[in-house]
């Protein structure tokens, strides 16, 4: 008799997601999905709000990575107010949404290796969840512990002193910025009482490589192998090939490096890039509308950013990456928990930036906003944490949002986390009577490498369970786990 | 973070004028109606606590807990978290938290209980916790919080402000 396997909620994935896992009479995994309930309502929310609100409004759909859509936003409509598409801002606005944006990234992958990789490399994937955790991580490796907590902070910091606040920051405009770096507000962050400072976080960021390479050559075949499957890869790159989270160019390439979209002009990514509806899902599938949805689907993030650059243009960052690369030789990186490796380089590249912007006069200049002629639309594509980030707006003559379109790093990585499921489920589930709680960590291990944020930032205390149900194909609980 | 007194800085002990030293932590998404309740409370505490030099006080705020609030948690001797809460009792619940090794459910927030075993497991701290949730009815993304819902927060903000002026009271309220 065929069985279906409902797991419910994804634990530790922010907002909600549910696997469902379909076993043939032969008792091999003959599906598997992803549900992910996906708010979809922010594109109609913006619509009939005055253009310039959308950089504030848009950090509402999301308190996990709000800075990233604040700052698509205000890409996007630099566009419209006619500052140009990434160039045309001052040196001193551009500086400071980088250094925003860094800070960002830094933080986010720092809480991303505490949270998530590295209760898993301390303790492994099927050790039990009461131990495969943050706390777990304080009581094995308090160096560690401590290190990472200072990391995200020092990324908090520099956000605060460069949208404004922690919460609904208000520093990028359509424009430009509304506010610089301070002297003093540099100093701290540059010069800060040891750890506090930006030489501290490069330091910090290459001790946390260091623990994640050492894990490796210890664990090859198993980093190498689990939920490894040949994709796409798509994300910015510079106009010179290097790496770029802010701004640059869309470029994607191929499970062996070949170049399937050729440094796409950002504004010109709705004619090559399409969303795909299944009926069984709330979330749309993104794929390259030239290779069709069967083999233009792609991945983001930073396994993907990694196999798109030709370099990396900080020198302790770009040494790691040629490490990186010397494991594949040369080729892209399919492999799932490498992306674990390649998030720990570019946060060791976020730390060169932030430390090498810091240093710049410019972050003190005054010229803080440009503006042109007024366009009728606008796109503001970044690289957030978790992978590409799209923002599109349509503005009318009244100045007030006709229409919008997000794609969200999430979205981007739907059909990937779906096959990394379909990959771990094949390989532990296929004869497997019960779910054991190894083969549920398993099944979380994989979407997590994805660093999935389901748009719920709505948190209120005491929600999200872990519920494990074993469905027959009747729609009969057979079985029912809480955790 | 911040203080309203001239050297009620977190981690320091100064200036108290020998009180327990008390960080109130307000989080939730004010862009998500009722779940900025927290937030907007914290942001009030904040301005009565203006009002008169209260340097015992320390007042912060984010979209989530998280990791490093367990630092900024260890600086002081009582920490009140705000939260919103979907289904409770009306208008408001105070309880005595501790540190709990029982981490939740989320990838990017930590419960407030995990940040109080972080706090002790890495800087050897030890701070009471209280945790006071108050009933939200709506989270939708729009900015205005329900009448309800500022209702109950009146009524949580006229309970709690005597306690804040006095800590050693706030100490004995909720402690089983």
């Amino acid at each position: 008799m065929s069985r279906k396997i409902v797991i419910e909620p994804v634990t530790r994935v922010e907002g909600h997601g549910k696997v469902t896992l379909l076993l043939n009479d032969a008792g091999e995994v003959e599906e598997s999905r992803l549900h992910i309930v996906e708010f979809r309502g922010f594109e109609r929310f913006v619509q009939g709000r005055p253009f310039w609100e959308a950089p504030v409004l848009v950090q509402r759909l999301c308190g996990i990575c709000p800075v990233s859509h604040h700052l698509a936003a205000a890409k996007a409509m630099d566009v419209v107010v006619g500052a140009g598409p990434g160039d045309g801002l001052t040196p001193t606005a551009e500086k400071i949404r980088r250094l925003m944006h860094y800070g960002q990234i830094f933080q986010s992958h720092s809480l991303h290796f505490f949270h998530l990789a590295s209760p898993d490399l301390l303790f492994g994937y099927d050790a039990p969840p009461e131990k495969r955790n943050v706390i777990g991580v304080a009581a094995a490796n308090r160096e560690l512990a401590v290190q990472a907590v200072l990391m995200r902070k020092f990324g908090q910091e520099v956000i605060a002193a460069t949208a404004g606040k922690k919460i609904h920051g208000t520093g990028a405009v359509p424009g430009g910025v509304n506010k610089n770096l301070s002297v003093e507000e540099r100093d701290a962050l540059l010069n800060g009482p040891d750890p506090m400072n930006a030489d501290a976080m490069v330091r910090y960021a290459q001790g946390a490589l260091e623990f994640l390479k050492g894990y490796y050559a210890k664990n090859k075949t198993f980093v190498d192998t689990f939920s490894s499957f040949p994709s796409n890869h798509l994300s910015l790159v510079r106009e010179d090939g290097a790496l770029d989270l802010y701004h640059g160019v869309l470029r994607a390439v191929d499970s062996e490096g070949r170049r399937i979209l050729h440094d796409l002009e950002c504004q010109d990514y709705l004619a090559h890039i399409r969303e795909e509806v299944r009926s069984w899902s709330y979330m749309k599938f993104p794929y390259l509308l030239h290779l069709g949805p069967q083999n233009g689907w792609y991945r983001v993030g930073p396994l993907a950013r990694l196999n798109t650059v030709d370099f990396i243009p900080t020198p302790l960052a770009q040494e790691q990456l040629e490490a990186y690369r010397a494991v594949t030789g040369g080729k892209p990186h399919n492999a799932c928990l490498h992306t674990h490796w390649a998030r720990l380089i570019e946060t060791l590249h976020a730390a060169e930036v932030i430390r090498d912007l810091l240093k710049d006069p410019d972050l003190q200049g005054t010229n803080l906003r440009v503006k042109g002629k007024r366009e009728p639309q606008g796109v503001g594509i970044i690289e957030a944490p978790r992978g590409t980030l799209f923002h599109h707006y349509w503005v009318g003559a009244n100045d007030l949002i006709e229409r919008a379109n997000l794609i969200v790093s999430t979205t981007n990585n739907n059909e990937p986390m779906n096959r990394a499921v379909n990959h771990v489920a094949r390989t532990l589930m296929t004869k497997a009577k019960e779910i054991t709680e190894g083969m549920m960590n398993a099944v979380e291990v994989a979407i997590r490498a994805y660093d999935p944020c389901l748009s719920c930032a709505t948190h209120a205390y005491g929600q999200m369970p872990l519920e494990v149900s074993l469905v027959d194909d009747g729609g009969n609980v057979v079985d029912r786990k809480l955790r | 973070m911040s203080s309203t007194g001239s050297s009620g800085r977190s981690g320091g002990s100064g200036g108290s004028g020998g009180k327990p030293r008390v960080l109130v932590y307000g989080y939730g998404n004010p862009g998500r109606q009722d779940d900025g309740v927290g937030i907007a409370l914290v942001d009030e505490l904040e301005a009565w606590a203006l009002a008169a030099a209260r340097p015992w006080l320390t007042f912060d705020r984010n979209y989530q807990l998280n990791a490093e609030d367990a630092l900024a948690a260890s600086g002081h001797d009582v920490v009140v978290f705000l939260d919103a809460s979907r289904d409770q009792e009306e208008p408001f619940r105070f309880t005595a938290i501790g540190p709990s090794d029982a981490v939740s459910f989320s990838t990017h927030a930590m419960s407030p209980e995990s940040v109080l075993a972080l706090c002790r497991d890495l800087y050897g701290a030890r701070p009471a916790g209280r945790l006071l949730t108050i009933r939200g009815y709506s989270w939708e993304p729009n900015e205005a919080m329900t009448a309800r819902a500022r209702g109950n927060l009146e009524a949580a903000k006229a309970w709690l402000t005597p306690l804040l002026d006095s800590p050693k009271r706030l100490l004995r309220a909720g402690a089983s």
